[in-house]
């Protein structure tokens, strides 16, 4: 099983709880496929609000561990300053760091992620970079201390699946002993299982269960993709070919014509 | 004086930072704080004394992907 930080699920599916029709269908699927770690955020609340507070409560309540992100960054400063905050907010050393780069494609700004990664492990923090597959950052991520690395598969919230399938695999072989978790733009269970079967340690997904007819059955879903993704990596896939290889033996084949 | 609270004006008696949450409605609440972008920990909210014009950053849990 793979650990990340030292932490090892049993699920290989880490959720969002953004966008849920409600906060007892987040709380749902949650249970319901059987998810260990989820996503969660910061923003700003009124003195007189409590929304905050109520879905603190609600995902304390789950037992579930929490990886805070920096969502909606643009900056080295604005993201650090949210990690602490999340830090103290969240009472985890765990960070999914965004630095976002450009607003159409919600692409890392991969020069202030590496920046932010090191001064964020060098003051305690277990970063999860949000990253591309690019194999040079994946180095660099690496040598600032992080331990897991995060490519997105897609753009945030796209379900485009696995863009750039040849360059994620190149991360696999490249990191054999690192972490590798799909962050983003996964779509439809079959994404998952595609990264999975590709020898990736985990998923980590939001919209396409929040935005589903029916979140709790597509987290089910996804978990059971993901697991079956998952063994099929490990049960040593065959390779490719281009010509047909006849299943059933010829030899002992009656002559009829 | 007058703060920027999460980027709206608002007048407070209070100088320092612990008790600007308190009169703004934020004690007893999971809340991190920052004041002009740098942040601020529990801890050392009422050493830090606030000015005219100052910009309070307070963050709850939020829903996140």
């Amino acid at each position: 099983m793979a650990s990340f930080y030292g932490f090892a699920p049993q699920s290989r599916l880490f959720l969002g709880t953004a966008q849920y029709p409600s906060p007892a269908i987040l709380a749902d699927a949650v249970k319901a496929s059987g998810v260990e770690i989820v996503t969660v955020s910061l923003r700003r609340e009124a003195g007189e609000g409590g929304a905050g507070q109520a879905f603190w409560s609600l995902i304390r309540d789950l037992g579930v561990r929490v990886l805070p992100n920096t969502a909606g960054c643009h900056g080295v400063k604005e993201a650090v300053t949210t990690a602490q905050m999340a830090r103290e907010v969240f009472g985890t050393n765990w960070i999914k760091l965004e630095v976002i780069g450009e607003d159409d494609t919600l692409q890392p700004d991969v020069v202030g992620l590496i920046e932010a990664a090191r001064i964020l492990t060098n003051d305690g923090f277990e970063v999860f970079p949000y990253t591309t597959e690019d194999l040079v950052v994946g180095g660099r991520l690496l040598d600032a201390g992080c331990e897991v690395l995060m490519p997105w598969g897609a753009p945030i919230g796209s379900g485009r699946g696995l863009n750039n399938v040849y360059g994620l695999r190149s991360m696999r072989a490249h990191f054999p002993g690192i972490p590798l978790v799909v962050d983003a733009g996964i779509g439809l269970p079959s994404h998952a299982a595609q990264a999975m079967e590709l020898g990736y340690d985990a998923i980590l997904l939001n919209t396409a269960v929040a935005k589903a007819g029916d979140p709790v059955r597509m987290a089910q879903a996804f978990a059971r993709a993901i697991e079956a993704g998952r063994d099929a990596f490990e049960a040593q896939p065959i390779e490719a070919r281009d010509m047909a290889a006849p299943s059933t033996p010829v030899m002992g084949k009656a002559f009829l014509s | 004086m007058t703060l920027l609270l999460n980027g709206e004006p608002r007048e407070v008696e209070a100088t320092t930072l612990e008790q600007a949450l308190a009169e703004l409605g934020y004690a007893g609440k999971v809340v991190a704080t920052a004041v002009n972008g740098d942040f601020v920990a529990v801890r050392h909210r009422d050493g830090v004394t606030l000015h005219d014009g100052d910009r309070v950053e307070v963050v709850a849990p939020m829903q996140g992907g």
